[in-house]
C-alpha cells in the first residue's frame, strides 16, 4: 500500500477507496469471481447449502496463535461445516477506524487470505466502511459463508441419542484463554496460544469416512460446558461428561486457577464436538487423530436417557475423578475473575 | 504424581471417605466458613459421596455475599459520578443493589469501570489517567486487604493522589464469635477459610475451642483436605476436647503471615462493620488510620452511607448464618437464579445459593 495510515477517505466510493481495494483486498483475496467486480458475486452452487454469518470484535486484534482476521475465517468456516457441509464461499465485510496503521490491516487481510487458502474457500464479495475514531476499535470484521451439504440430512443438534459417545477434537480453553492473558497487563500465561483452525477438513473425512454422526458443533463462546447444555437441551437428553477425560492442557489449567475461571467455560476456535454411536466411536477418534487439529481427539463421555440417569433432560452431569455427580450447566453471563 | 495432584487422588479419597463413613457416630454439623470450600465440596463431587448424616451449612466467608446493602448502594452511588473511575475486582459486577441495580447496567448507561486483577492494576490506572479520580473497591477480607494496604502505601510513597480506595474489608473471626454466640446456630465445627488463614495464622482462631470447645480446622481446597479435615472434626467431637488444627500446612503457616499483617494494619484500624444479613459486629471491619485518611474514598468523595431497606424475601442473612439451607430459601430457583438474582449470595462465584443452583444434581 502507497498510503501508511487508514483516512475516512477510503471509504468515500472514490480514488482512495479504489486503492484501498485494488492495493489490498483484490491483491491478496484474488480469484476469478471477486475479480469480475461486479455488484454481487456469481456463484455455482448445486443441492441444499448452508449458511451462517458472524461478526468478529476480538481484542486484542493479534493474540497469541492467530488474530482478528483467522478468527473471521475459521469461525465463519466452522459454522458453515457443523451441519455436515462443504463450505465453499465467504463474504467479508470490514467497519474500519480512521487512523489505523495500513500495514496492520494488511497484515490482517493476508492472514485472513492465508486461512481461505487452508480452509479451500473463495471470499467472493466484501464491503469496507471507514469510520471516525472512537466509533469502532480498530476494526471490526463480518463474514458470511456458505457451503453444499455433503450429507444426505443435516446434523443437528436436536439429533442426540441415548447411547450416543461424545467425542471432542481436543484441548479445552485455549483459545479463551489466550485472549484473556494477551489482554494489557496479563502476561502470566505465556504458553498458551490460541487453537483458531479450520475444521472443515475433518468434518468432511468424519461423514465420507465414518458416516452416521448424529450432531457436530464447535464450542465457541460459552466453552464445552454451554455447548453441551444447548445440544442436551434441544435433544432432551441426559449427558454424563466424565472430567478426567476431558483435555485440558497444563498452562491453561493453571492460569485457569490463577484466574478463578473454569477452562469448561472458555471459547474455543479449533475445536469440534461430535456426537455419534458408541460403536462408531473408535473409527472416529482413530481418523480425527490421523488428521491435523484433531491429533488430541478423545470421547469425554455418553448420551443418557434421562429415565434412569442422574439428572433430568436436558441437563450435563459431570462425573468428577472421585466418581462423584454434579451439574455441568450453562453459564450466566461471562466469566469473572474473582476476589480471592 | 506432584505434591498438589495428591491431594485429588481417588484412591486416597476413597479410604478417606470409608474411614469417615467408618468413624462417624453422630450426626455432624460443619460449617464452610469460606464460599470457597462450598463450591469446593461442590465442584469435586464430594457432596453426595459423604455420609447422609453430615450437615453442611455455609458461612458467612464470602465477601461479596457480606457485603451491606448501604455499601453496595454507595458504590453503586459512585458509579457514573462526573470525574470518578471505580476499580473493581469481577465478582462485584453483577452483585445486585437498590431496585436491582448493579455495576454491569451502570457500566452499560456509561458509568467507568475498570475490571482489575490487583489494587496495583488500579494504582496503574490512576497514574494513567491524572485528571480522573479512581476508586478502587475495597471488598474482602484479611486474604487482599493486605495487599490492597500496598497499594496504598505505595501511592503515598509515590505521591499519586488521585487514587482512593472505598474500605469495606471485612475480618472473618470476629463473625464466628456471633455465629457462637447464636444459640439457633447450632455448629458442631468449622472448616476455617484457607486462604484468610494464610494472613491470620491459627492464633485468632484458638478462642472457638477455648471458649466455646468447638473445633476448628484450617483447611486447603482439594478432596483429600477436606476429607481429612472432617477427620478430625469427627475425632475431636467423639473426645469431647475441641481444639484448633492446621490441615493446610503446605500453605498455611502456624503463625501466618506477620509482614502482610503488619502492611494491613500500618494502614488500617479495626473497626465495627456491617455485614449483610448478620447485622453489626464488633472489630470486624478496617478503616483508614490518620496518616493515610488522604485515600478514603468515603472521606475524599465525601461519602456517607446511607440506610438501604434489607431485600424483601431474601434470606442470605439466615444461610450466611447457617440456619438454612440455599433451596430451603422460598425464592430460591424461583423469583432469585443466577439470570436474576435477588441477593449477591446467587451471583457470586463463592456464594452458597449460587452454588447450589449450579451445581447439585436433582434426579
Ligand atoms: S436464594 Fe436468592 S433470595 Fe434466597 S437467600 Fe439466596 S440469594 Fe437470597
Amino acid at each position: 500500500m502507497s498510503e501508511s495510515t487508514l483516512l475516512l477517505d477510503h471509504g468515500s466510493g472514490g480514488m482512495a477507496s479504489n486503492r484501498l481495494i485494488g492495493d489490498l483486498f483484490f491483491k491478496h483475496f484474488g480469484n476469478p469471481i471477486l475479480n469480475e467486480m461486479n455488484d454481487a458475486a456469481l456463484l455455482n452452487i448445486t443441492g441444499p447449502i448452508t449458511m451462517s454469518t458472524d461478526s468478529y470484535t476480538v481484542d486484542p486484534i493479534f493474540f497469541s496463535g492467530g488474530s482478528i482476521g483467522t478468527l473471521a475465517v475459521h469461525g465463519t468456516v466452522n459454522d458453515v461445516a457443523m451441519l455436515g457441509a462443504k463450505p465453499r464461499y465467504l463474504s467479508c465485510g470490514f467497519i474500519l477506524e480512521e487512523g489505523l496503521d495500513m500495514s496492520t490491516l494488511e497484515k490482517i487481510v493476508i492472514e485472513m487470505a492465508e486461512a481461505a487458502k487452508e480452509a479451500d474457500v473463495l471470499i467472493v464479495t466484501g464491503d469496507t466502511k471507514v469510520v471516525p475514531r472512537g466509533c469502532v476499535d480498530k476494526i471490526f470484521i463480518n463474514t458470511t459463508g456458505i457451503g453444499e451439504l455433503i450429507l444426505p440430512e443435516a446434523t443437528s443438534g436436536a439429533h442426540a441419542k441415548p447411547g450416543d459417545a461424545i467425542l471432542v477434537s481436543g484441548t479445552m480453553g485455549d483459545h479463551g484463554l489466550t485472549v484473556l492473558s494477551n489482554r494489557e497487563g496479563l502476561n502470566f500465561a505465556t504458553d498458551v496460544k490460541s487453537d483458531s483452525a479450520p475444521l472443515n477438513h475433518i468434518v468432511a473425512a468424519l461423514i465420507n469416512e465414518i458416516g452416521d454422526i448424529h450432531v457436530l458443533r464447535d464450542p465457541t463462546r460459552g466453552g464445552l460446558a454451554t455447548t453441551l447444555n444447548e445440544i442436551a437441551g434441544q435433544s432432551n437428553v441426559t449427558m454424563n461428561i466424565v472430567e478426567s477425560q476431558v483435555p485440558v492442557r497444563e498452562s491453561v489449567r493453571n492460569g485457569c486457577s490463577f484466574l478463578g475461571l473454569d477452562p469448561f467455560y472458555l471459547a474455543n476456535e479449533g475445536k469440534l464436538i461430535c456426537i455419534l454411536p458408541q460403536e462408531k466411536a473408535e473409527a472416529a477418534l482413530t481418523l480425527m487423530r490421523s488428521l491435523k487439529y484433531g491429533e488430541e481427539a478423545v470421547q469425554v463421555g455418553t448420551v443418557l436417557d434421562p429415565e434412569n440417569a442422574p439428572g433430568k433432560p436436558g441437563q450435563v452431569v459431570l462425573e468428577t475423578p472421585l466418581g462423584g455427580h454434579r451439574l455441568l450447566n450453562m453459564l450466566e453471563g461471562e466469566q469473572l475473575p474473582r476476589i480471592c | 504424581m506432584n505434591v498438589s495432584d495428591s491431594f485429588k487422588d481417588p484412591e486416597l479419597c476413597k479410604k478417606l471417605l470409608e474411614q469417615l463413613h467408618n468413624e462417624l457416630d453422630a450426626p455432624l454439623r460443619f460449617m464452610e466458613v469460606c464460599g470457597t470450600h462450598t463450591v469446593a465440596i461442590f465442584q469435586s463431587g464430594l457432596r453426595p459421596l459423604l455420609p447422609k448424616e453430615i450437615v453442611h451449612l455455609s458461612g458467612p466467608g464470602c465477601p461479596v455475599c457480606v457485603t451491606h446493602e448501604s455499601e453496595v448502594a454507595a458504590f453503586l452511588d459512585l458509579a457514573g459520578k462526573d470525574g470518578v473511575i471505580l476499580a473493581t475486582f469481577g465478582d462485584l459486577m453483577r452483585v445486585p443493589g437498590p431496585k436491582g441495580r448493579n455495576l454491569k447496567l451502570a457500566q452499560a448507561e456509561g458509568a467507568r469501570i475498570e475490571i482489575v486483577y490487583s489494587p496495583l492494576d488500579a494504582l496503574k490506572l490512576a497514574q494513567n489517567n491524572p485528571n480522573d479520580t479512581v476508586v478502587f473497591l475495597g471488598v474482602g477480607f484479611e486474604t487482599t486487604a493486605p495487599t490492597i494496604a500496598a497499594s496504598i502505601m505505595m501511592a503515598k510513597q509515590q505521591n499519586i493522589k488521585n487514587f482512593k480506595v472505598l474500605s469495606f474489608h471485612k475480618m472473618v473471626p470476629p463473625a464466628l464469635k456471633v455465629l457462637l454466640e447464636d444459640p439457633e446456630c447450632a455448629v458442631d465445627a468449622f472448616l476455617l477459610p484457607g486462604h484468610v488463614s494464610t494472613i491470620l495464622g491459627m492464633e485468632p482462631y484458638h478462642f472457638v475451642a477455648e471458649t466455646y470447645n468447638t473445633p476448628g480446622v484450617i483447611t486447603g481446597f482439594d478432596p483429600v483436605d477436606i476429607l481429612q479435615s472432617l477427620l478430625i472434626m469427627v475425632e475431636q467431637r467423639k473426645t469431647g476436647k475441641a481444639s484448633i488444627v492446621n490441615q493446610y500446612k503446605r500453605a498455611v503457616s502456624d503463625s501466618g503471615n506477620a509482614k502482610a499483617r503488619e502492611i494491613m494494619f500500618s494502614v488500617f484500624d479495626v473497626a465495627e462493620a456491617q455485614w449483610r444479613g448478620v447485622g453489626t459486629i464488633p472489630d470486624s471491619g478496617l478503616i483508614f488510620k490518620d496518616e493515610y485518611e488522604e485515600f478514603d474514598a468515603l472521606k475524599a468523595l465525601n461519602i456517607t452511607l446511607r440506610d438501604v431497606p434489607q431485600t424483601p424475601g431474601c434470606k442470605c442473612g439466615e444461610v450466611l448464618k447457617g440456619k438454612m439451607q440455599p433451596n430451603e430459601c422460598p425464592l430460591f430457583a424461583k423469583a432469585c437464579t443466577p439470570a436474576k438474582p435477588v441477593g449477591p449470595c446467587m451471583v457470586s462465584t463463592e456464594g452458597s445459593c449460587a452454588a447450589y443452583f449450579k451445581y447439585q444434581v436433582t434426579a
